[in-house]
């Protein structure tokens, strides 16, 4: 029990050093958007999500109405749906109701896939343990990014940027190349993605509802033409 | 207020990953089904990634120094903080490169 917490506590270690670097840019704009340090580290704790946040923040701002709020964070963050339901399936029966309420709260992108990723079957302190770390650097680079992120140099923050997309290709690239329908199902999602976002037509589309449409597109036209093997573990 | 913001904020990211996860817990013997979900978080990232990466550097260039690294570091498989870290790394050299070329 013990060594899979331990073992969870390792895996979140380079999933909270992204989110350091991330949260920091979380917190430069909490406070732009009128909140304080505190406010912006309890936005951080209790909803553990980037695009959310971003949104968020950006309904905040501007002094929008609830039901507003609402609909922003329901289609920004429908894809963590998708994700639970599939990180449902790999969960052992024998992990309980309220351990499934304790792993879904940081349920978030980089979490997921490193879980999903886990080759063994995934245990309640594993779980735990994953999560720990991201939680706290989440928190953290919020706290600090509030507080000191005037001072970094915009070169810097400028690389920091790219710290999280490199953490997806390093979880999609690997696959992707050993598995060739992953690939495929990646590439569509990626000129999807690309459609939606250079395409004139398309421009209304916000950028959490344009993944949805690129990942629920994606995956089930790969399910069609590649339905995985039954036996497939995680599947 | 921003409190009440925050809370609502909070509560319905909570029940999108709280519900899918509680209320699906047999094993879901769809052959579709289990396809998709096989499938989303690879559709997911890579939809998040591309082509929001080209625009989150200064410019497309550097940019593009991090994804060549991060993809070669990826195949090479080297680990998550390996690959993100060269991808950083990539790009501030190649932002101190073209600078000082513009200048």
């Amino acid at each position: 029990m013990k060594n899979n917490f331990i073992e969870g506590l390792r895996d979140g270690i380079p999933i909270a050093l992204g989110y350091l670097s991330v949260s920091f840019s979380i917190g430069i704009m909490a406070l732009s958007s009128g909140l304080n340090v505190f406010q912006g580290a309890f936005m951080s704790i209790t909803n553990v999500t980037s695009a959310g946040q971003f949104a968020g923040l950006a309904v905040i701002a501007s002094g929008g109405a609830i039901p507003e709020l609402i609909l922003t964070q329901l289609i920004i963050n429908l894809r963590y749906a998708l994700m639970s339901l599939s990180l449902s399936q790999k969960l052992p029966e024998k992990i309980t109701l309220w351990q499934r309420m304790i792993i879904a709260f940081a349920n978030t992108d980089e979490i997921f896939a490193v879980a999903m990723n886990h080759n063994k079957s995934l245990t309640f302190p594993y779980m735990i343990g994953l999560q720990s770390l991201p939680i706290i650097g989440w928190t953290g680079g919020t706290v600090l990014g509030a507080i000191a992120g005037q001072v970094l140099p915009s070169a810097v923050s400028s690389a920091l940027n790219v710290a999280l997309y490199g953490m997806f290709i390093a979880i999609v690239v690997p696959t992707a190349v050993k598995i060739r329908p992953v690939l495929i199902v990646a590439v569509l999602a990626a000129f999807l993605s690309c459609v939606i976002y250079y395409i004139p037509l398309f421009s209304g589309i916000s950028t959490g509802t344009s993944i949805i449409i690129c990942t629920v597109s994606a995956s089930a036209i790969g399910a069609v033409i590649f339905p995985v093997p039954q036996k497939a573990d995680g599947a | 207020m921003i409190y009440l913001y925050i809370i609502i904020m909070a509560l319905v990211t909570y029940m999108i990953r709280a519900i899918p996860m509680t209320v699906f817990r047999k094993k879901i013997t769809n052959k579709f089904v289990c396809s998709f979900l096989y499938y989303v978080p690879y559709a997911c990232l890579t939809a998040m990634t591309v082509p929001a990466v080209f625009y989150a550097t200064k410019n497309f260039v550097s940019a593009l120094a991090g994804v060549g690294v991060a993809v070669v570091l990826a195949c090479c498989r080297r680990s998550l903080v390996t690959v993100a870290a060269g991808a950083c790394i990539a790009v501030f050299i190649a932002e101190q490169i073209f600078m000082t070329g513009l200048m």
